[in-house]
């Protein structure tokens, strides 16, 4: 594959803009004016949880749904003026897999390539490329259907790269995989990034987030609720480390109090429903303080804080409910 | 929330964004002029897997030909061709199968063929992700439609020539014919599917089609039916079809031909403008 890097010939032009960008359906407002800039080249990330307006976003930057009101323009051109023009330059992968089930794996590469008008001996070569780049030669002839779920997705991805994008658009793109699948799709997503591929992905994964993101906005009921780097993120809006404590069910409130009561221990506090989480930036001490003030936990963990928090410092909820 | 609603409200009264707020870039947003992959698509799909219903298409009208046509036509005297000669039964009804089965081809590919696409394979949703519009998938659905239809057709009136069925050489102008009828049908067919939301609403259709493909001069003369039933049927789709084939079979060319031809004109000028209407509104909201 020929990709991206000696296309990029201005870096400084984002090949996403978007200001005030919003989408209203009916009474709904779905996305509510964000503004975000991605660079060629950079790997960017929505966060947020389901329904947050992550996936009306994507449909908006993917130019096929109209946005309600506020500036979007993609590849230097209007969504609305040009939808044909800047699809052709897309690659995307749904929420939900919608590959041909009527075709074999290698004949919906052939056929997606076709929908973009390329010749078809170029298809052909890119098809065998990508089958092997998506580690499905020995698949070639066989029925969508008898794919695993992951391997449907690696051919939804790439079905995507047929014509050679310079963005590539993921909604979810691990979600319902197993933690097998999952790596192995992340590692195929990061040797495109590091081609110089321009990723736009949505994730309610904290991890999948930090592997794969330069850069991402934490979304949040239409809007966004910060911005920055994984660790920036981390850094501005959490602990460097996390005390989790378990008293069980009845107890966590109670405990919390109680904690909160200590003098000198941690930032914060949250109580969640199954566990109490200190903030601290030593999390071995505040377990020693806990355990001080005569409270005994069932179990504790103490973990480096990850952006899961800082969407729980943000919004008050947890990302996956 | 509501502090959005507002601006969106405010925005949307300035006209904010890149210029004027409108929808989409004229045709271009519409029609990539890539019709023809939609059909390549088809094809690779028929080849794989559709096989035997594309067989089945053939053999049906075939068999009522020679049920009804051949077998019950030895007892039925006194049918016409338009012109108001005596033909026989076989040949009165044979160009009323052949429309008949161009009509039920387009129908069955623009309706649950269809249907099924946009709703569980989510073939469309992923072709608009391309560079392809709306109106290059109608365009590339319709098409294969009318590829089988001719097909179809053609096999059928080898049929009836090997049966003596076809009185004149304009039979070979039925070809066309049946062509247009299917586009027709299948471009109204797509548009009506596109609207409908389950299964159940499906049954609309065949509520529709069955006592058009029994009453519209297919099996006896419009002429025994009083005044305004004929009105009726003669403003139906499928009479039309069945008049031109039947004209054009049995040689019976007249100007009552151009309403035909015209009449097919509009339905796929009505149908092509709701279907592809339907899905941007569908697909590209």
């Amino acid at each position: 594959m020929s990709h991206a890097l000696s296309r990029v010939n201005d870096v400084s032009e984002p090949v996403i803009h978007a200001a005030g960008l919003t989408k209203v359906y009916g009474d709904t407002v779905a996305v509510g004016g964000i503004d975000f800039d991605v660079p060629p080249g950079e790997s960017f990330g929505l966060l947020g949880p389901n329904g947050a307006g992550k996936s009306t976003t994507m449909r908006m930057v993917g130019a096929v749904s109209t946005r309600t009101a506020g500036e979007l323009s993609i590849l230097g051109l209007d969504p609305d003026q040009h939808g044909p023009e800047i699809r052709a330059q897309l690659g995307v992968v749904p929420q939900q897999d919608n590959l041909d089930m009527e075709l074999q794996a290698r004949e919906n590469l052939l056929v997606y390539g076709r929908y973009f008008g390329l010749p078809r001996r170029v298809i052909a070569q890119r098809a065998d490329e990508l089958l092997a780049f998506a580690q499905l030669e020995d698949k070639a002839k066989s029925k969508v259907d008898d794919l695993s779920g992951g391997m449907k997705r690696r051919l939804t991805i790439a079905r995507a790269l047929i014509n050679d994008p310079r963005i590539l658009l993921l909604d979810e793109p691990t979600t319902g995989l197993d933690p097998q699948a999952r790596h192995i799709l992340w590692d195929r997503l990061f040797r495109l990034k590091e081609q110089g591929t321009t990723l736009v992905l949505t994730t309610h994964y904290m991890d999948e987030a930090e592997q794969l993101c330069d850069r991402l906005v934490v979304v949040d009921k239409g809007r966004i609720m910060a911005e920055g780097s994984p660790s920036a993120l981390i850094r501005e809006h959490s602990t460097r480390e996390v005390l989790e404590v378990r008293f069980g069910s009845d107890r966590n409130a109670d405990a919390a109090k109680r904690i909160g009561a200590i003098a000198g221990l941690g930032e914060r506090i949250e109580e969640l429903p199954d566990r109490v989480l200190v903030y601290a930036d030593n999390g071995e001490h505040a377990l020693a303080a806990v355990i001080e003030s005569g409270l005994e936990p069932v179990t504790s963990l103490v973990r480096r804080s990850s952006l899961e928090d800082v969407f729980l410092r943000l919004t008050g909820r947890s990302l996956i409910e | 929330m509501s502090s959005t609603t507002a601006r969106v409200a405010a925005a949307r009264s300035r006209g904010e964004g890149s210029g004027p707020r409108r929808r989409g870039g004229g045709v271009r947003a519409l029609y990539a002029g890539n019709a023809r992959s939609v059909v390549v698509r088809g094809l690779v799909a028929t080849r794989s897997t559709n096989w035997i219903v594309v067989l089945t298409g053939v053999v049906e009208p075939v068999f009522y030909l020679l049920s009804l046509g051949v077998g019950l036509g030895g007892y039925v005297t006194g049918v016409t061709d338009p012109a108001g000669h005596p033909i026989s039964y076989a040949a009165f009804i044979a160009p009323a199968l052949l429309a008949v089965s161009a009509m039920n081809g387009a129908v069955y590919d623009s309706t649950w063929n269809v249907f099924f696409k946009m709703h569980f394979g989510k073939l469309y949703q992923g072709m608009l992700a391309t560079s392809l519009g709306p109106l290059d998938i109608a365009l590339g659905e319709i098409l294969l439609a009318l590829l089988r239809g001719g097909v179809y057709g053609t096999i059928f009136l080898v049929v009836m020539t090997a049966l003596g069925l076809n009185l004149s050489w304009t039979a070979v102008l039925a070809l066309p014919a049946l062509l247009l009828i299917a586009f027709g049908f299948a471009s109204i067919g797509m548009a009506i599917t596109s609207y409908l939301k389950t299964f159940q609403h499906m049954d609309w259709i065949q509520f529709v089609m069955l006592p058009m493909f029994l009453l519209s001069a297919t099996f006896y003369p419009l002429t025994v039916y009083s005044e305004p039933i004929q009105w009726f049927i003669q403003a139906m789709p499928l009479w039309h079809g069945v008049e031109l084939v039947r004209s054009l079979t049995t040689g019976a060319i007249g100007p009552m031909l151009l309403v035909h031809v015209a009449y097919y004109a509009v339905m796929v000028a009505i149908g092509m403008v709701f279907t592809t209407r339907r899905l941007r509104a569908l697909f590209l909201d």
